[in-house]
């Protein structure tokens, strides 16, 4: 057990680790942040356009096995193999989406429940998959196999910068991404269009808006997003592979955690995902003090509760406001 | 001491702002006395004040001559205070009885006992002639019902003063004359109402007294016998206000809108009537055309298939000349038809969105505001600004003003302003001042004036009677989903309008 006398210590380690090791530690600090920043930033879009997308685990395992699907199984079309990949996780993760946003849109299928139960038919299906499938299952270590190296996700020179970490180019996606999102929600038609549908259904359908088409896009959209967390995380060639288990991938519901402290706005999402990565890595240090590094996980859920504690105070003092200004 | 309310000197401060600045309200023992002043003027702190929810800076209050403080809406009811709010707070799904007596449950060992509770009920409901059902549940019956539990539950509890916060706002025409019959009843048998509104007919028609509350500040009380409403409403709104519309004779020209053989099937399990039954009408530029009815005659069910909020199961809708039936909303917004909806909240505003982002929200796709999917926000902002210019809105941020923090007049004005500046050949405005304090409704009735004038078609349904006949050029009645006369506002009397609304008179 640990003893408290350590708990200084521990605490400056969460705060520091990540930089212990300088230029590696970053480096693996955006590594990790690479693919919860897109379920996160598939959460925070959802949320924007009025939807809750719990199935972002369900997304991205979907995603993450199309990608090495295409990887494997189709024959190289050469270095640009790991782009047909993506696109393929891409693809998946919308498509998977897809179906709670059409059970949402034309049959009022709340999405919370579908795409939580399409999490669950998306795990077992993907174990499903790759167990019985002869040259994706390595039967040894009970996971997929490695993916050929020309569809891994290229270094874009980043292990230059970072040497030693697993740092890849899907960071450059991943904040590229952010960026698209951000400009679409706020710049565009199309997202003035998702957003008032997200805020007001009845508003946005007496506009002219087709409400159902937006609801379906939004979702689609989303899954797309955690679908690409899945093959940048799988395709980076860093020794992850599907395992058959019978556990709900976790990127997506820390998507969810992102999201909220990000308050889904794009560019907020790009630093929370940033900042869990780096206080995740700096837990795995805590070893060294004898604490478990699942400690970080109940300090990450606390730092949320605060921050949704400090946003309730927030939004009761504005309110407290508001109501003087209407007695006025 | 014949006074049984006095609120003396009340001065209540939210930071920054004076709600109530040295209020008085002194109300005798049996009269009606009404609370007058336009919304935001500080009638409802006011009540809350003396409903023990906001504590005053300064003042005093005195109940039948003896000083109190009322920390809480359980003082005030241990004083005899009880309150009907705006917004009715009622279980749903309980019973008439289990409402009225939650919280003073009467109770035998620990066990409910309904029976005497119920006794007291009946014999309260008769003696007020209320004809309320004990046994039935909230959720069944009618929101005028439902406002009767509201003073029954007041009754049952003994209270003596009785708050009524703008009783009549959910009303319809006839609902209206029974609850005053009922206030009349209650203050014959020695009870004192207060009774806040900003509808002047409604207090000429029944109530003593009337002290009026401009901006926070205490106006006068006047004898409401004595006093012109001309008088009443200019104390309220500080100038001198005309609800009779100067309008010219309409020179109604060709047809906008025909509407052929339009009907809707109640989609309510075990109802095969129809709610819109088999309607034709048309309206022509120039022209004001109402649709009078009360509330729950097909009228919202037929605005909607006209605007295409919903689909119409036979018939045809003809704009222009072109059969739009089956086409899409933002079809028929962008050739020609402009919809002030019912429910502004609900239909008419992205309430999270601000202002301008309000203001384009038929139009945002449209080359002045869209290049190549990209908003234009430079002209998208001055289009805001435009708007809040010639429509008088106000805000407290400008175009960044998120539209849910707006008052509800200022609200329907951005809407009514949004509706015009779109230049539509046929504005349709359902209940477009509902709730609305009468500066916003004169200036309402103003647009609607001169858009007829500027020789646009505008098709107006008003559950208001005076709003009716002042308005419009034309009248269709329409009752049970059916239209049962076309009258001419010039040759008819309110009454008689009043008739034909509530199906006991028809056109040959």
């Amino acid at each position: 057990m640990s003893n408290p006398s350590q708990a200084f210590g521990g605490f400056i380690t969460i705060l520091t680790g990540a930089l212990s090791y300088g230029f590696k530690g970053i480096g693996q600090i955006f590594y990790f942040a690479t693919p919860i920043m897109l379920t996160g930033l598939s959460v925070g879009f959802a949320f924007k356009t009025g939807l809750f997308n719990i199935g972002a685990s369900g997304q991205f395992i979907i995603g993450a096995y199309a990608g090495i699907y295409t990887s494997v199984a189709i024959k190289s079309i050469g270095p640009a193999h790991w782009v047909l990949a993506l696109l393929a996780s891409f693809v998946a993760g919308s498509l998977w989406a897809l179906i709670p946003g059409l059970l949402k849109a034309y049959a009022n299928v709340h999405e919370v429940i579908s795409s939580i139960m399409m999490n669950y038919i998306g795990m077992y299906l993907v174990n499903y998959l790759v167990g019985n499938s002869s040259f994706l299952f390595d039967q040894k270590r009970n996971q997929s196999v490695p993916v050929p190296e020309y569809s891994q996700i290229p270094k874009m020179g980043l292990d230059k910068v970072f040497p030693g970490s697993s740092i890849h180019g899907g960071i450059i996606i991943a904040i590229i991404a952010v960026f698209i999102i951000n400009i679409i929600l706020n710049k565009t038609t199309f997202g003035y269009e998702l957003k008032a549908v997200g805020y007001n259904r009845d508003a946005s359908k007496y506009a002219g808006i087709n409400e159902k088409k937006s609801i379906v896009l939004s979702m689609a959209i989303a899954g797309a997003l955690a679908g690409l967390a899945g093959g940048l995380l799988y395709l980076a060639g860093s020794g992850k592979h599907i395992e058959i288990v019978d556990v709900i991938a976790a990127e997506g519901f820390t998507g969810i955690s992102v999201a909220l402290l990000g308050l889904s706005n794009p560019i907020g999402i790009l630093f929370s995902a940033l900042f869990i990565a780096y206080i995740t890595e700096g837990g795995f240090y805590l070893q060294l003090y004898n604490f478990s590094p699942q400690v970080i996980e109940i300090i990450i859920a606390v730092i949320i509760y605060f921050s949704a504690f400090s946003l309730i105070i927030q939004s009761f003092v504005s309110r407290f406001n508001k109501r003087k200004g209407e007695k006025e | 001491m014949d006074y049984i309310i006095e609120m003396n000197n009340i001065t209540k401060e939210f930071p920054g702002i004076k709600a109530n600045d040295n209020i008085t309200l002194k109300v005798k023992k049996g009269e009606i006395h009404a609370l007058l002043g336009e919304n935001g003027a500080g009638k409802s702190t006011l009540m809350s004040v003396l409903f023990g929810l906001y504590q005053p800076e300064e003042g005093n209050i005195k109940i039948r001559g003896q000083e109190v403080s009322i920390n809480n809406p359980l003082d005030a009811n241990e004083l005899g205070i009880g309150m009907v709010h705006q917004h009715f707070k009622l279980v749903h799904n309980f019973t008439v009885l289990q409402n009225i007596i939650l919280g003073v449950e009467t109770t035998e060992n620990g066990f409910l006992k309904m029976d005497i509770a119920k006794e007291k009920i009946i014999s309260l409901s008769e003696k007020y002639n209320l004809s309320v059902d004990p046994d039935e549940i909230i959720s069944d019956i009618t929101v005028g019902m439902q406002q009767r539990v509201e003073i029954l539950k007041m009754l049952y509890r003994d209270n003596e003063i009785l708050i009524l916060d703008e009783p009549t706002a959910v009303l319809t025409p006839q609902e209206i004359d029974e609850l005053m019959g009922i206030m009349l009843k209650l203050v014959k048998e020695g009870k004192s109402i207060i009774f806040i509104t900003h509808k002047l007919a409604e207090i000429k028609k029944v109530a003593d007294r009337c002290t009026v509350i401009r901006r926070g500040k205490y106006i006068g009380v006047v004898n409401v016998k004595d006093t012109e409403i001309e008088t009443m409403s200019e104390m309220m709104v500080g100038r001198k206000i005309n609800l009779n519309i100067d309008k010219s004779e309409s020179k109604p020209t060709d047809n906008v809108l025909e509407v052929r053989d339009l009907s809707i099937k109640s989609n309510r399990e075990g109802h095969n009537k129809n709610i819109v039954d088999n309607v034709s009408f048309n309206v022509k530029r120039g022209e004001i055309l109402c649709i009078a009815g009360i509330d729950g005659n097909g009228q919202t069910e037929l605005i909607q298939a006209i605007t295409g909020l919903i689909q119409s199961d036979s018939g045809q809708i003809i704009l222009n000349g072109e059969d739009v039936t089956k086409k899409s909303i933002r079809y028929k917004n962008t050739h020609g038809l402009s919809h002030i909806p019912e429910d502004r909240h609900r239909y008419g505003l992205v309430l999270d969105y601000n202002l301008a982002e309000n203001s384009i929200l038929q139009q945002y796709f449209e080359p002045s505001f869209n290049k190549k999917g990209f908003l234009k926000q430079y002209n998208i902002k001055e289009y805001g600004e435009k708007l809040i210019k010639e429509y008088d809105i106000r805000t407290s941020q400008g175009i960044r003003t998120i539209t849910r923090s707006m008052s509800g007049g200022n609200q329907q004005k951005l809407i009514v302003a949004r509706e015009i500046s779109r230049n539509p050949d046929i504005l349709v405005a359902m209940q477009p001042t509902r709730g609305l304090d009468v500066g916003a409704i004169e200036y309402i009735h103003k647009q609607l004036v001169i858009e007829r004038d500027k020789g646009n078609a505008v098709l107006l349904v008003s559950l208001e009677l005076d709003e009716v006949m002042n308005l419009s050029d034309r009248i269709l009645v329409i009752y049970k989903g059916a239209i049962v006369a076309s009258l001419n506002p010039n040759n008819i009397t309110t009454r008689e309008l009043g008739l034909y609304m509530s199906g006991s008179k028809r056109e040959g």
